[in-house]
């Protein structure tokens, strides 16, 4: 077991490595730099330490050992468009606000999607069932913007029960997570129906009928968690499409989360900012991967590992 | 003998997109205290709908067990058990084993808890009073280290041993009637044998009635006290094990007799096989359904439905050849001696 961890933290840290590379490097292809506008009219000496102060005088490869010096230090640095902030203070003070909003989607969406595949599977071919699909049909369709607005223009401008944006307040809380977990309630809405009718065509839940178990116990003890399984395996996928749901919603609904920086920092090629939170969230996903293959583990013992 | 288990026209239907396909249609027969009867017959002939059905296991709506139909447990009405009786019918009365155990076990519970479960519902013990009798039971079955054992995952055994287990689970509240459905037929032929050896064993211990659902005739020669040859949904012969395998009357007996591999009988001659399939069961059936496929057809097969005609306080047969007018044709015995 010790060994297996220990071999998933290592290509962790290998993936982690290329992501690094690849966003450096390719950073640096864009055409212009951060500070070309800035830059602009001041004198040629002043521009030239400028340069200088942010290291970009330095060849291309010079320039990634330096930084990769300072990563191992713990240190991503400062933001190359706004000076004086780091990258790292922007992190831990951005991020809480999105792990707020994106967790509470997440854990919404579970529930409610869970919920709903189990009443598809249960009224399968009747009304209810007809209504899950439907509603899964819309969460998968529509993209994140249009539902966005169309939220923003009925519950907020038609009816005025929620503001339209803002942070700070319970109720600025309510439709951004809405529009991040619907995409997760219509995913697994459909993952957990169509497991579960399959599971319930599985012959071991003829047995457990047949040693007269009542149908809320074949489902409860039998059912539910196997047909969890593949819940869990899109379970990773479903965080990430928080994450990216979430750069879109969190600029519409002006959050000041982490997605919001990030946008921002690509646009104004700010090295340091896009590095700096590309691999926090690259960190983020690896770890997140391995948690979900643990959870895959902890419900299927078929997956625990041989000499454990 | 007295009947534990009374069937009468028992008749089960599919309702598919294609139509209402009558999977089983009019299966008469009794049951009695200790005996085994097999059913016998090629795939798709309404072996395991019937024996399902015995249990109220096929899924209402698409499957639908039709109002004449009569069940009757010691005298008990089975089709309108109540739900709460029907539960404990199920389990406690009678128990089923089914074809595949790689299958028919859950996954992610542990063999123990699987028969625990069974003993909890139907004995009302505690959890730790069901441990001791599940490795009771599992000693039974003769799985080695039940102590260890029970507290394995259904992967972590081998297909013999998970059908020990699921007898296990069968017999955990020692049933009155055991239906086993094709129980060897996902194993390799020793631990057939093997399996069977148990069941035997276990039957004369426990004196539970046992109905095996089998395609396998050297299964049923050595274990069955009685046979029911089915057909297209129907009882074509019954009998003894002895006057199906030496006095046969129908054509569809012999045919499945003759298929039998007979190992250590010179002979250069290829295993007889059967041809066509069975009738496509949403079709009507107003005449013999073995016609089409039957050597000795004649005019009156082709127009008629046989009735059943008695040979013997066992044998009974479906067949118009047993017809006094009938011509007398030569056995599948006769020619081959």
């Amino acid at each position: 077991m010790a060994q297996y961890i220990l071999k998933r933290i290592s290509y962790m840290i290998l993936t982690l490595l290329v992501v690094i590379a690849m966003t450096f490097f390719l950073m640096r292809s864009i055409p212009g730099d951060p500070l070309a506008s800035l830059a602009r009219a001041l004198p040629e000496q002043t521009k030239a330490n400028f340069y200088a102060k942010y290291g970009l005088d330095k060849p291309l490869f010079q320039q990634y050992l330096i930084y990769m010096k300072n990563l191992l230090k713990g240190d991503l640095g400062e933001s190359v468009v706004y000076a004086g902030r780091s990258v790292s203070e922007t992190i831990i003070q951005t991020s809480p606000v999105s792990a707020a909003v994106g967790g509470l989607a997440l854990i919404v969406g579970l529930i409610v999607g869970i919920s709903l595949g189990i009443v598809a599977a249960l009224y399968k071919n009747s009304w209810p069932d007809y209504l899950v699909m439907f509603i899964a049909i819309l969460g998968i369709t529509i993209p994140v913007f249009v539902l966005a607005s169309l939220f923003q223009y009925f519950f907020s401008v038609k009816l005025g029960w929620l503001p339209t944006s803002g942070w700070g307040k319970p109720q600025h809380m309510v439709l951004p997570v809405i529009v991040l977990c619907f995409g997760t309630i219509a995913t697994y809405a459909r993952y957990i129906k169509s497991s579960m009718l399959e599971v319930l065509g599985q012959d071991y839940i003829l047995t457990a009928r047949a040693k007269g178990l009542s149908e809320f116990q074949v489902i409860t003890r039998h059912v539910m968690r196997n047909s969890m399984l593949p819940a869990i395996t899109i379970l990773a996928g479903r965080i990430v499409g928080i994450f990216t749901g979430a750069f879109v919603v969190e600029r519409m609904f002006s959050i000041p989360g982490i997605g919001f920086y990030y946008i921002s920092s690509i646009n104004n090629n700010d090295y340091s900012m896009t590095l700096g939170t590309t691999v926090f969230y690259a960190a983020l996903f690896v770890v997140m991967q391995l948690i979900v293959d643990f959870v895959y583990m902890l419900v299927d013992p078929r997956i625990r590992l041989a000499g454990d | 003998m007295d009947n534990i288990l009374k069937v009468e026209n028992l008749q089960v239907s599919f309702n598919t997109y294609a139509g209402e396909v009558k999977a089983v249609r009019g299966v008469d027969f009794e049951l009695r205290r200790g005996e085994t009867l097999a059913f016998v017959g090629e795939s798709g002939c309404g072996k395991t709908v019937t024996a399902k059905a015995l249990m109220r296991l096929l899924q209402p709506p698409f499957a639908e067990i039709k109002p004449q139909s009569k069940i009757a447990f010691n005298d008990e009405d089975v089709l309108s058990m109540g739900k709460k009786r029907l539960r404990q019918y199920r389990g406690d009365d009678v128990s089923m084993i089914f074809q595949d155990p790689m299958t028919s076990l859950n996954p992610t519970m542990t063999c123990g808890r699987q028969i625990m479960e069974t003993l909890i519902l139907h004995k009302g013990i505690t959890k730790a009073q069901a441990r001791e009798e599940a490795i009771k039971t599992l000693e039974l079955v003769k799985i080695p280290d039940p102590e260890k054992r029970i507290d394995a995952y259904p992967h972590q055994l081998s297909g013999g041993m998970r059908q020990r287990v699921m007898i296990a689970i069968a017999l955990a509240c020692s049933p009155q009637i055991l239906i086993a459905d094709e129980p060897t037929t996902a194993l390799d032929v020793t631990i057939q044998a093997q399996i069977l050896d148990l069941l035997q064993e276990l039957q004369d211990r426990l004196e539970t009635s046992i109905i095996l659902v089998t395609h396998d005739l050297g299964v049923v020669a050595n274990f069955a006290d009685r046979i029911q040859v089915m057909y297209a949904g129907q009882v074509i012969e019954r009998g003894t094990v002895e006057e199906i395998f030496h006095q046969a009357r129908h054509p569809y007996t012999w045919a499945l007799l003759s298929s039998v591999p007979k190992p250590g009988r010179e002979t250069k001659k290829e295993l007889y096989s059967l041809m066509g399939t069975p009738p496509d069961l949403i079709l009507p059936l107003t005449s013999c359904p073995f016609a089409p496929r039957c050597e000795f057809c004649m005019n009156i097969c082709k127009e008629r439905m046989p009735k059943e005609t008695t040979l013997s306080d066992e044998h009974r047969v479906s067949c118009w050849l047993q017809h006094p007018m009938a011509p007398k044709v030569e056995t599948f015995y006769e020619r081959q001696a």
